[in-house]
Order: C-alpha cells, then sequence, then structure tokens
C-alpha cells in the first residue's frame, strides 16, 4: 500500500517515533525540543541491500582493517540518505569468507571438509590473510554511519554463464544440498541477511530452505534458471531477484525466465517477490524499469550495487589490480568503454526512477525504503514512519535533495 | 441574548474565533488567572477551530494560560479511535497550539465509574473557578451537547443514552454501520452549561434552521433543550444566513440592524503582541 505526503508534525523519543496523541491524553507530556524542519519532505531512511563499496574501499577485499572500511563507508552514505545497509560481498576466495589458518602464500585450497588438511610444509612463507565475514556484525547506526543489517552474499553459488564480474576460479556448486554447503562456503551465517544463488544448480531448493528457516533472504541472480527453476525456489521460500534483468536470461516470450517472476501466478498466497534494481539510467534502460515497474510496482527495491569507485572524483583511479575511469554517472574500465559497475548514490537512484517512471514522490521513496524494510521481514521498525518505528529519517526538498539524515532520532548529517 | 447573522459558514466562523480571540487577551490569563473555554466538537465549530489556529500561529493569541473542558465524549469507545473526541480535539486543536495537556480536560467515556468520571468533571470545572466562555452548538433536534429532548434543564454531567435520530445521524462517521455507532455518551447538562458565565452558540446551515426557530422565537421547552440559554444573561448565537431561514423577517431584521453593535465586540482585534 502506498503511503501519502501530508503535511504533519513527527514526534520522536528515545529514537522511536512517537504517538503525540497518547502523550497528550496518556501522559499529559508535551514536547521537550521542537525542530523546524522548513517544509521539507520527512522519510523513512533509505536502506541499500546491496552494496559493494565505496570511496576507494571495496568490502570483499580482505585488509587490515574491514571494519574500519565499512564504517568509513557507512559514515558516508549518510549524505544520501542511506541509515542502514547490507554490505555485500561478491564471490571471493574462502579466506574472505572464514578463517583458514596457516595457508601458504595466496594458493586456495579446496576445502573437503569443515577440518583443514593444513599443509605441513615450513611457514616461513606465512601469509597473513585477512578475513571479512567475521570481523564485522550486525549493529546500529548512529552519528558513526549507517546502521549494518548483515551482509549480502552474492555469490559462490551462481551460475558460470552469468558470473559477470566474479572470479571463474571461486564459483561453487552444492555437493550435499544443505547446511553443509554453506558452511564449507562460509564459516558461519551469523550477520548474514542475504544470499544470492543461482536456484537451476542441482540440489539448491534444499539450500534455499535451510537459509530462509535461519531468517536470512534468499535472492535469485547471477542466474540461467527459467521461470520454473525460478518459481520452484520462490516456493521454497526465495524473496528477491538481485538487479533484475541483469546478469540472468532476458525476457523471452515462451519463458521469461526469472524476470518472469514478476507476473508469475505460482507465487504463494501472502508473499510478495522484490527485485532490485540500479535506477543509475545506465545498467537498465528506462524502458525496460518502467516496463518492471508497471508490472509490479510493490516489489520494486531501489539498490545501487555501487562499487569501490563510487563516490570518488572524475578522471582515473587505481583501485587494486584496476585502473578505473570515472565519467559523471560513468565507470569505465579506463582507455575502453567497458563498464565496470555502478557509482550511483541511493539518492541519485531515487530522483532517476522517480523522473524515469514517472512515480509519484511516494512510490519513489518507499521503493528505497518500505520496499527493501519489508524485504528484510523488518518493516515492524525500519522504512516506515508508524509509531513505534526506529526514528530514521531522510529530510528531502521538493526535487529529493537529501537536506538531513537523521537515525534514532538523532541528526547525523546535514547539507 | 445577542443574535449575529453573517453571510456563510466561513464569515460565521471567523467572527466567532475573534471573539473567543478578543475574550481571552481582553482577561489577561496568567498563571494565577487562568481563562476557561468550555469546547464543542462537531462539522460546525471545525471552521472556528481553524481560526483559531490561524491566529496561533501568527502569534496573536497563546493558550498556555487557558484551561479547557469539553462538552461530551463517547462510552467506549477507545480514545484512539479516530471518531472519538478525543481524536477530534487531537487532530483539529490539541496538537496546533501551546496548551498545556494537562489543562485540556475531556470527558473519559472508558473510565470504570461513568458515574464518578461525571462527578469528578463537575468537580474539576468549579476547581477551576467555573466556565468563563461556554462555546456550543446546536443538533438538528435542538439539543445541546448529548441533552437529547427530554433532558432537564437543570441537568448535570451524566451519562446519556443517545436517541435514535442522533445515532443515524452519526452513522455515516462508522462505515454506516449501525452496529458500530456508540449508543451512549458522557455529558455536560444544561445546567452545567448555564453556570458558565457566558455562552456562545454557533448555528450554522439549513439544516438546523428549524431548531434555532424553536430555540429564539418559542417558549423555553426541555424537548428543544438550546431554548434553556433564554434564561442565561449573557448569550450570543452565531448563525449565518442559511440558519435563519425559519425566522421571523422582523427577528433576523432586528439583529441584522444592530450589527455595527456587534461588530465592536470583534473590532478592533485585540493581540498579544501588543500586551
Amino acid at each position: 500500500m502506498t503511503g501519502n505526503v501530508a503535511p504533519e508534525d513527527l514526534w520522536v523519543r528515545e529514537g522511536r517515533i512517537l504517538d503525540p496523541e497518547k502523550l497528550f491524553f496518556d501522559e499529559q507530556g508535551y514536547a521537550d525540543k521542537r525542530v523546524d524542519c522548513g517544509g521539507n519532505i520527512i522519510a523513512p531512511g533509505f536502506i541499500d541491500v546491496q552494496i559493494n563499496g565505496g570511496y576507494g574501499i571495496d568490502f570483499s577485499q580482505a585488509s587490515e582493517d574491514v571494519s574500519g572500511g565499512i564504517s568509513f563507508v557507512g559514515k558516508k552514505i549518510l549524505e544520501h540518505g542511506v541509515t542502514s545497509f547490507c554490505p555485500t560481498l561478491v564471490t571471493s576466495p574462502p579466506a574472505v569468507y572464514h578463517k583458514v589458518p596457516h595457508l601458504q602464500s595466496y594458493k586456495i585450497f579446496e576445502l573437503f571438509s569443515f577440518q583443514l588438511t593444513v599443509s605441513k610444509r615450513s611457514s616461513h612463507n606465512e601469509a597473513v590473510l585477512f578475513q571479512v565475514l567475521p570481523n564485522i556484525k550486525v549493529y546500529n547506526g548512529g552519528p558513526h554511519g549507517a546502521g549494518v543489517l548483515g551482509f549480502h552474499l552474492e555469490g559462490p553459488f551462481i551460475s558460470v554463464e552469468k558470473r559477470g564480474a566474479h572470479p571463474e576460479h571461486c564459483l561453487r556448486t552444492f555437493k550435499y544440498g544443505g547446511l553443509q554447503d554453506l558452511m564449507e562456503a562460509y564459516g558461519s551465517l551469523d550477520n548474514v541477511a542475504m544470499v544470492t544463488l543461482a536456484p537451476e544448480l542441482a540440489k539448491s531448493q534444499s539450500v534455499v530452505q535451510e537459509l530462509c528457516q535461519r531468517g536470512i533472504t534468499v535472492s535469485l541472480g547471477h542466474s540461467v534458471a527459467n521461470l520454473s527453476q525460478a518459481e520452484e525456489a520462490v516456493q521454497h521460500g526465495a524473496s528477491f531477484i538481485t538487479h533484475l534483468f541483469n546478469a540472468m536470461l532476458p525476457f523471452h516470450h515462451r519463458d521469461p525466465g526469472i524476470v518472469g517472476l514478476l507476473t508469475s501466478d505460482q507465487i504463494p498466497a501472502g508473499r510478495t517477490v522484490y527485485y532490485g534494481m540500479i535506477a543509475d539510467g545506465i545498467h537498465t534502460n528506462p524502458a525496460a524499469l518502467r516496463i518492471a515497474h508497471r508490472a509490479h510496482p510493490l516489489g520494486l527495491v531501489l539498490v545501487t550495487d555501487a562499487i569501490t569507485a563510487m563516490g570518488l572524483p572524475p578522471g582515473r583511479h587505481t583501485l587494486g589490480q584496476q585502473v578505473i575511469e570515472i565519467q559523471g554517472l560513468h565507470a569505465y574500465v579506463a582507455g575502453t568503454t567497458t563498464l565496470c559497475g555502478s557509482i550511483a548514490t541511493m539518492d541519485m537512484c531515487v530522483r532517476h526512477f522517480k523522473h524515469a517512471s514517472g512515480c509519484s514522490v511516494e512510490e519513489a521513496l518507499e521503493a528505497a525504503s518500505l520496499h527493501p524494510a519489508q524485504l528484510l521481514g523488518i518493516s515492524n521498525r525500519k522504512g516506515k514512519l508508524d509509531f513505534g518505528s526506529d526514528a530514521d529519517l531522510v529530510f528531502l526538498d521538493d526535487a529529493l535533495n537529501i537536506q538531513a539524515t537523521y537515525i534514532s532520532g538523532e541528526e547525523v548529517w546535514r547539507k | 441574548m445577542r443574535l449575529v447573522i453573517l453571510e456563510d459558514y466561513d464569515l460565521a466562523s471567523e467572527w466567532a474565533a475573534k471573539y473567543i480571540r478578543n475574550r481571552i487577551i481582553q482577561f489577561k490569563p496568567s498563571a494565577e488567572r487562568y481563562f476557561t473555554l468550555g469546547l464543542p466538537t462537531g462539522s460546525t465549530p471545525y471552521g472556528c477551530y481553524k481560526k483559531l489556529i490561524e491566529y496561533h500561529k501568527c502569534g496573536d493569541i497563546s493558550f498556555k494560560y487557558v484551561k479547557t473542558f469539553n462538552m461530551d465524549e463517547y462510552v467506549g469507545l477507545p480514545c484512539q479511535h479516530p471518531e472519538s473526541y478525543h481524536s477530534y480535539m487531537w487532530n483539529n486543536f490539541f496538537k496546533h497550539i501551546d496548551i498545556d495537556p494537562a489543562n485540556a480536560h475531556i470527558l473519559d467515556g472508558n473510565a470504570e465509574d461513568l458515574e464518578a468520571e461525571c462527578q469528578a468533571f463537575e468537580q474539576k470545572i468549579s476547581e477551576a473557578g467555573g466556565i468563563d466562555l461556554f462555546v456550543g452548538g446546536i443538533g438538528p433536534d435542538g439539543h445541546i451537547a448529548f441533552n437529547e429532548p427530554g433532558s432537564s434543564l437543570v441537568s448535570r454531567t451524566r451519562v446519556k443514552t443517545l436517541a435514535k435520530d442522533t445515532i443515524v445521524a452519526n452513522a455515516r462517521f462508522f462505515g454506516n454501520d449501525l452496529s458500530k455507532v456508540p449508543t451512549m455518551a458522557l455529558t455536560v447538562g444544561v445546567g452545567t452549561v448555564m453556570d458558565a458565565r457566558e455562552v456562545m452558540i454557533l448555528i450554522t446551515g439549513a439544516h438546523k434552521a428549524f431548531a434555532l426557530y424553536k430555540a429564539i422565537e418559542e417558549g423555553v421547552n426541555h424537548m428543544w433543550t438550546v431554548s434553556a440559554f433564554q434564561q442565561h444573561p449573557r448569550t450570543i448565537f452565531v448563525c449565518d444566513e442559511d440558519a435563519t431561514l425559519e425566522l421571523r423577517v422582523k427577528t433576523v431584521k432586528y439583529f441584522k440592524g444592530l450589527m455595527h453593535v456587534h461588530n465592536k465586540l470583534v473590532d478592533p482585534l485585540l493581540s498579544m503582541k501588543d500586551q
């Protein structure tokens, strides 16, 4: 259901949105402090469920200070109105996911069981390996930055044909069709909010079930699944599509593939399939964005899928092994016209989505707040301005430019 | 009585709001001496509330030293229900002004002991020193608050069962489902309002015309309880042209001829900014 923008005051107490009528009659209380918002729109803070890094930081790159990197990006994205996010890890070597002790140099071992076979050769070349996944816990946002809702693990259980930029040698398949596959790949599922996988992989359906039982959102993506494989995954609990249209089979009128989930009649009653859209005007043609929006407006979730180069100034930058050239909203492999990822910010995506689809202000804002909250099953406290919701807010002018960001009722950024 | 006739609903609402504003400011309320106001609900006073809010937002009037007592509230309707009079007063008045919540009194229709609640309300009014100005409306059947036809003209705050007419009229606020409309209400009595130092009755619309006729051109009668105010020393009826449709031409001409006198009550318009 779409909400309404209406002139109103918003009341906050102890980090939550307060019912002022109850305060007045039941407690005979009134405001201790008033903030004049100058006619701005107050909306729930944006939630980005797919962001790979930014400002020179790559979340999938294990480094000395993983949590510092995530915090740094978390603080910067407050400027884009994002108050909660899922740091995304693309398909990576096992070491990124969990502790792999005593490995010589950077050779990747195939893990046959959770108990490693450790090389017994001398360890004079012992490499210091940094992990990513075990170092970060879910935490609330605040003046330090946007809250981390949990990781989005995009891979390694994806299709080789649709891997995109993910490294082929790190891809995996399901050997057991259950928890053990996940443990071997990731080590732990604590602090994981979402997993993207390809449902056509054998034994995937029981894995989908395992993940859903643990409250982890399962997303379909980087896949060559046909519609029935996708529908089966949804019936087992999958509820999201990773960057619709990208890294999947194109829509075909006799087999719509994953795209067909938008209008599938096989979705179990009472459930919604959400789909991520990178609305930067580059990764999806605006006409395709409109088709998806018109087919299934309530499921649209704006994501940035931002890469390391997001937030960096125009020009050349060396990031890891790559040299990237930024021109406006495009990030190319330097010297070529090959796109290497998205650098649009969430607020740019909201404005572009509204402009390209002609949707209302409310719909544009809900695609960045309510829908991701519903997707992750946290809409009881995030993504809405209901009484009792966390007071994660964004102030916008009528052109949807961010004026200020609040987390738990506290101002954390102002223009 | 004064009968103040304005051309339409908006002008009548504005006149009434100006009068209330002037009365409060003239009184010079303070922490030692509050101005007590009796308040109605419904569609008639809606325009008046909007004007008062406007004056407040411009800084011309403050409700910091004003105590309010509402006339009535449904029995058994949760406070948060959008049709409760608590909700009406919050949304249409209290949330926009600077009144101290402890000074905004509304009968509690969910109290365990309704009679005790009514008595406590009367007690609060007398502790506040009585009501300086009681603002009210009139029903199509001539009732004031929920003092339905047949109510004693010396009644006090009590529980009343609503007349069939009233329930039917209210159904539109409850999805036209008669079973959802409350059947009982707590209301101030006719006597309670008569005790106020001044009474202002707002009457607008052709559907109220017959009730106005019965209230001021016929005798004092418990079937038209607003008629009791013929015996109050200071009553003002503020109405629009449509509400006068059942009155004698002579009555209307007389009071229209007095408008220059009536307008002295609202002109000059006072402001707290000047104090």
